[in-house]
């Protein structure tokens, strides 16, 4: 975990998600937390299949997670993740 | 004959509860400090502070219970609520300042349940103080985890083929769950339907109530 105040939470790193919408730009909350000025960012909301972030063998597999990230957390991912 | 044998409890026959004489942490005395600090300065008025408390602790549940019965019978304003909430609900008078609000509507196939598994985001303006088990650690990490267990021990029972969709408040937005309407409750009035909507109802941790209830 890096230091400072992130907005992304430790379980979805290096997780695989699809864009459910994009919203922003607002300003980074990581600059905000120490009284600098923020830069705008765009904000995409994730969403998760529980199977991707806890294994297959979870209790519900189909369910989700939704998630906003900031953008500079986000690289494009390898194919196309279907709902 | 007071304090011999019975002085754990009052003459009423209820438990003493421990006075609160300890030391302040650390963060109480920084708080104390500030706030003195801003008052002497004339920043701000012990007056404005008070001010503030009661506007807080002025909003409540019956803020979004308003909002989900006017989402229920009012079908121009759902369709503006799920499209831009933060408009809709402001267009009510419960303005979010500048944060912004998403309505998650609740349907056949899918049930939504919020959470904010970072700190204790929650839609204040419409729901009031959050409960303290949704600040709770348990709440927070369980609910991303293993949800329909969580909704179990709320008495909360899904289908197996109702997607449960949870939200993690981890940014800017702020949600509130648009429950399903109870069935039987044709032809009710607005305030009617709004004495059925709970506030777990809204987190989505709860049904609304059934109108045999009401």
């Amino acid at each position: 975990m890096p230091p400072g105040h992130v907005r992304t939470p430790a379980y979805l790193r290096g997780k695989t998600g699809w864009v459910e919408r994009r919203l922003g730009p607002l300003p980074n909350p990581e600059q905000l937390a120490y009284g600098l000025k923020g830069d705008p960012l765009p904000l995409i909301r994730l969403r998760f299949c529980m199977a991707d972030l806890w294994g297959p063998d979870t209790d519900s597999p189909d369910d989700t997670v939704d998630a906003e990230i900031y953008s500079h957390w986000l690289e494009p991912a390898e194919g196309p993740h279907a709902p | 004959m007071p304090h011999d044998h019975h002085d754990h409890l009052s003459p009423s026959g209820h438990p003493y509860r421990p006075d609160d004489d300890h030391p302040l942490t650390y963060w109480q005395q920084m708080e104390i400090a500030v706030r003195e600090l801003l008052i002497e300065k004339g920043v701000t008025t012990a007056q404005e502070i008070n001010a503030q408390i009661d506007a807080m602790d002025a909003r409540t549940p019956s803020n979004g219970a308003a909002v989900v019965a006017r989402a229920w019978t009012d079908p121009a304003f759902r369709e503006a609520l799920l499209a831009d909430a933060s408009a809709a609900t402001r267009d009510m008078g419960f303005d979010i300042g500048s944060l912004r609000l998403i309505a998650l509507e609740n349907t056949a196939d899918a049930h939504n349940m919020v959470v904010c598994t970072l700190c204790s985001c929650y839609p204040r303006n419409l729901l009031g103080l959050p409960p303290d088990w949704y600040k709770s650690r348990a709440y927070r990490s369980r609910a991303v985890k293993e949800p329909r267990k969580v909704l179990a021990e709320f008495g909360v029972t899904l289908r197996d083929r109702t997607t449960v969709r949870v939200h993690d408040s981890t940014a800017d937005m702020r949600y509130v769950v648009i429950p399903q309407r109870p069935a039987g409750t044709q032809g009710w009035s607005v305030d009617a339907l709004a004495a059925l909507v709970t506030r777990d109802s809204m987190i989505g941790t709860g049904l609304p109530k059934s109108p045999d209830a009401a």
